[in-house]
Formats: structure tokens, C-alpha cells, sequence
């Protein structure tokens, strides 16, 4: 066991996988939660999807694939957020329009430019290898910034969260917040979407927090559990891939499966109690 | 003195006019109950009120110490908030959010507000419960804390005995009427129940679609409109 450890630490671009994917981890645990409560699950996987579209285009245009992506899924999170806001069942149509028209649009440019290869395999289902070290630079520094806006922004989302009206009421500009938090899922998606994949990336946002929530009944043990089991599910799910050679991205969602089932059983029993 | 001044609002909904030419002041101390049939414009006015949705003429105007966002409110529960997992301190504590301008986090005096309005309402021993887990009666007070520490100066109620046993709402009138009578706190509450509202309020506003009687509770239970919507004492 300490040998394999040893051994994972040892290569470069899976200690690069390790920083990056632990802040991911973190950030889309934190903003899970609120989403989950909100009911903006869909968004996140819509996100995902624009950013598999971007980031192919910046591929085949040759572009740095971060800061091409950024920009994009950070104005398509403000629409999708319009969209949702409108009504309900329209925004939830929309969503899906608009991630299936991104991944169309990606695939054909990719075929187009050099046929389809392992780099869109890669983008669809992650890759460990993912992370040159520029973008770890970059990637640090994004989640750095989510991360520090959550916490600045902490008793703001809780209140946003639980009752926009009431919010709004008393002087809250909700309308930012909620701005504010797609911007941050936007920018943890797509730092995320390239260890786990454009198919994967949204269950890390949707798990911990549904998992803590079987168990936990305050949204500060919600939010700091879910953290804390985000961050366990990604090393585990980390180390499976390294010892069995499978997919990261696979790995980490199926150890994500088990942790919630546990968590589920768990809830349960203490439902019964 | 006058705190909320509604002249000639009109209000549409859904390019319907779900209110029209509506007039009323409310005084401070005032108890109002707005009552009338279901689509009279009892949540459009509500939502007017707020600031939620926009009037389209009209005007409604705070005055005497109050501003719009300094009112507390207690909206109807959404399926969100019943499986919401929140603790009540969590809760109530979000009502002091227009306190703290622009700290990213409550301060001590907050803080002790918050356990203050929870004394009040009785709930303290039950703070660190979570909202998910309590009865429909508690679940109000803590949203009534949550209000109070917004405010004290005016109190928005919109349908806040639904689904409340007579028991519980009764229970409710007692701490709505309290607080109106011991804090002078402004309430403005949304009814079905017309019986309490004349019981319990001072004032009476009966829309459907615009004012049919607004003024007292003695001469709303004389007025034509008043004695048919309380039955008068034979139903038709």
C-alpha cells in the first residue's frame, strides 16, 4: 500500500491531477450543495457540455483550451441561468438543447480539423494526463478564487439559497448572487472537466452534497461534509485508477456511488432510530 | 402616522390585470388583514409591496421610518424549504442579513439578536434542530423569528396558517396579535380565514380586483361585502 502511494507521488502529472483535482473537489462540493437545494443540477451538466464544445474549437484553432473555455461557459452560464429563471420546464428543455448543440458543434470541428482521436475521447470521459503545468497554474488560481468567494460569500448563497423571496425582500440583491454562483460552477467546471470529462464533471458537483444530505440536517455539517467526502471520493477514486489502470474520471464517480449508498444505508437506519 | 401608502396601483399578471385602481394607507401599529376570493390580487398586492413584481401604475410608497427593504417577511413555504437542511439558528440568523452591509459575516450583536427573537417566540430550546425535522407550527415561528430579526417595524404574513392544525394557528394569531400589541410592530397578513381575520385584526382590506371595503373590522362586519363574505351568520 505505502509502496503504491509512493509510487503515485512519484510521477509528475499525477501529483499535477492530485492539487488540481482536490481544489476541483473542493470548489464543486461547496457550490454542489447550493445547487442541489436550488435545483440547478441541469445547469451544471449544461455547462459542462458548452465547455466540451469550446474546448474543441480551441483545439483545433490551436488556443490555449482554458482560456478560450473560460469565457465562453462563463456567458453560457449566464444564459442558462436566464433561461432557468423564466420557467421551469422551458429552462430545463433549453438546458438540454443547448449542451447536445455543443457537443454537436465540438465533435464536427474536431472531425473536421484532424478526425476523431483520443484527444476527444479524452475530453468526454477525462484523463489523468490532462494537466500541463501552465494550466495547473492557471487552474490553481481559479479555484483559489471560487474558493475564497464561497467562504466570503457563505451567509449570502445560505440565505439566497433558502428563500430567495424572502431575501429579496429585505434588501439582498439576489439576482447578483445567483450570478455570482453560476459564474463560480461555470469556472469549477470547466478547471474540472479535464481530469474528470464532459460526461463526469457534474456528478462531482452532485454527490457529496447529496450524500451529506442523507446523514446531515444543517447546511453548515451539509457543506463541510460534503467537502470533506468530495476530497476523500477523488483520492480514492485517484488511487483505483492508478492501481487497476482505469479511467480517473470512471473511478472517481464509481467510488462517489459507493460513498452515497453507504451514506444512504446509513441515513436510513438512523431515520428508523 | 402613515407607514406604506398603496394610491391607484394597478398590477397585471400574466397580461391579465390581477389588480386594479387600488388605494389604502397603512398606520403605524395598524393590524390589516387583506382577505377576498382566491385570484383576487391578494399575492400580486403582496408581491407589489415587496418590490417582487413591478406596478404598472400607480404608486406604493413607504414613509414614517419605513423603507421597502426593511420589512419582514413571511412568504408561503416552498417544497424547497420543507426538505431543506438548515438548523434554526441557521434560519433565523439569515434575517439579520441587512445588518451586517457589507461584513461577510454576523457580528456578536447579530448574533444576539437572533437568540433574542428565538426567546421570544419560544423556540430557543429547539436551535440547533433542524428546520426539515419540525411540525408546520414551529416551522412558522422560526420563519417569524427570521422576520423579526429583519425587522420590528412592519410584518408581511402571506397565508401563514395554511396547513396548521386550529390548535397551532391559534397559538399564531396569539404571538402575531402580541407582537402587534406589545412591540407595536405594523402586521399585514394575507387571510383565507376570514373568521380570525375579524377577530384578530383591526383593520380589514377585501379585494377582488379592486378595493370592495377597506376601513375597520367593526364596519367591515356592517358593510354588504363584509356580512356576505362572513357567512352574516346564515350561509347562503
Amino acid at each position: 500500500m505505502l509502496e503504491m502511494l509512493i509510487g503515485l507521488f512519484s510521477y509528475d502529472f499525477i501529483r499535477r491531477a492530485l492539487v488540481v483535482g482536490t481544489l476541483v473537489s473542493l470548489c464543486a462540493a461547496l457550490l454542489g450543495v447550493t445547487l442541489v437545494l436550488k435545483r440547478y443540477s441541469m445547469i451544471g451538466d449544461g455547462l459542462s457540455h458548452v465547455g466540451f464544445g469550446a474546448l474543441s474549437i480551441a483545439l483545433a484553432a490551436n488556443l490555449a483550451p482554458l482560456q478560450v473555455s473560460v469565457p465562453v461557459v462563463v456567458i453560457a452560464a449566464f444564459l442558462l441561468l436566464r433561461l432557468s429563471e423564466n420557467s421551469k420546464i422551458k429552462g430545463d428543455a433549453a438546458i438540454a438543447l443547448i449542451a447536445s448543440s455543443s457537443v454537436a458543434i465540438g465533435v464536427i470541428v474536431t472531425s473536421l480539423s484532424q478526425g476523431m482521436n483520443t484527444d476527444v475521447y479524452n475530453y468526454m470521459f477525462g484523463s489523468i494526463l490532462a494537466m500541463s503545468s501552465s494550466d495547473v497554474f492557471l487552474s490553481v488560481i481559479l479555484s483559489v478564487i471560487v474558493l475564497v468567494m464561497f467562504v466570503f460569500f457563505y451567509h449570502r448563497i445560505f440565505a439566497v439559497t433558502f428563500d430567495e423571496g424572502f431575501a429579496k425582500a429585505t434588501g439582498t440583491k439576489v439576482g447578483n448572487y445567483n450570478i455570482l454562483i453560476a459564474l463560480l460552477t461555470a469556472l469549477t467546471i470547466v478547471v474540472g472537466m479535464r481530469i474528470m470529462g464532459t460526461m463526469l464533471i457534474s456528478s462531482l458537483i452532485i454527490f457529496p452534497a447529496l450524500t451529506s444530505m442523507r446523514v446531515c440536517r444543517t447546511f453548515k455539517t451539509v457543506v463541510i461534509s460534503s467537502a470533506i467526502i468530495s476530497v476523500v471520493c477523488f483520492f480514492l477514486g485517484i488511487l483505483a485508477s492508478f492501481a487497476f489502470s482505469l479511467p480517473a474520471g470512471a473511478s472517481i464517480v464509481v467510488v462517489n456511488l459507493a460513498v452515497f449508498g453507504i451514506f444512504f444505508i446509513v441515513g436510513v437506519i438512523k431515520e428508523k432510530t | 402616522m402613515v407607514q406604506l401608502s398603496c394610491k391607484n396601483v394597478t398590477m397585471t399578471y400574466e397580461n391579465t390585470v390581477a389588480l386594479k385602481d387600488v388605494s389604502f394607507e397603512v398606520q403605524a401599529g395598524d393590524y390589516l388583514c387583506i382577505v377576498g376570493e382566491n385570484g383576487s390580487g391578494k399575492s400580486t398586492l403582496i408581491k407589489g409591496i415587496l418590490g417582487l413584481t413591478p406596478v404598472k401604475s400607480g404608486t406604493i410608497a413607504f414613509s414614517g421610518g419605513v423603507s421597502r427593504d426593511e420589512i419582514g417577511y413571511l412568504p408561503q413555504q416552498t417544497e424547497i424549504q420543507r426538505n431543506f437542511p438548515a438548523s434554526v439558528y441557521e434560519v433565523v440568523l439569515s434575517g439579520c442579513l441587512n445588518r451586517m452591509k457589507r461584513h461577510p459575516f454576523y457580528g456578536k450583536s447579530q448574533r444576539q439578536w437572533a437568540m433574542d427573537n428565538l426567546k421570544r417566540l419560544g423556540i430557543e430550546q429547539i436551535k440547533n434542530k433542524s428546520y426539515q425535522d419540525l411540525s408546520g407550527g414551529q416551522q412558522q415561528r422560526v420563519l417569524l423569528a427570521r422576520a423579526l430579526c429583519a425587522t420590528e417595524k412592519m410584518l408581511l404574513l402571506d397565508e401563514p396558517i395554511t396547513g396548521l392544525d386550529p390548535i397551532v394557528s391559534g397559538e399564531l394569531y396569539e404571538i402575531i396579535g402580541q407582537l402587534n400589541r406589545q412591540s407595536s410592530v405594523t402586521i399585514l397578513m394575507v387571510s383565507h380565514d376570514v373568521s380570525c381575520a375579524v377577530k384578530y385584526a383591526t383593520k380589514i382590506l377585501h379585494l377582488s380586483a379592486g378595493v370592495s371595503f377597506f376601513g375597520d373590522v367593526k364596519d367591515y362586519l356592517e358593510s354588504d361585502v363584509g356580512r356576505r363574505f362572513t357567512g352574516g351568520g346564515d350561509h347562503a
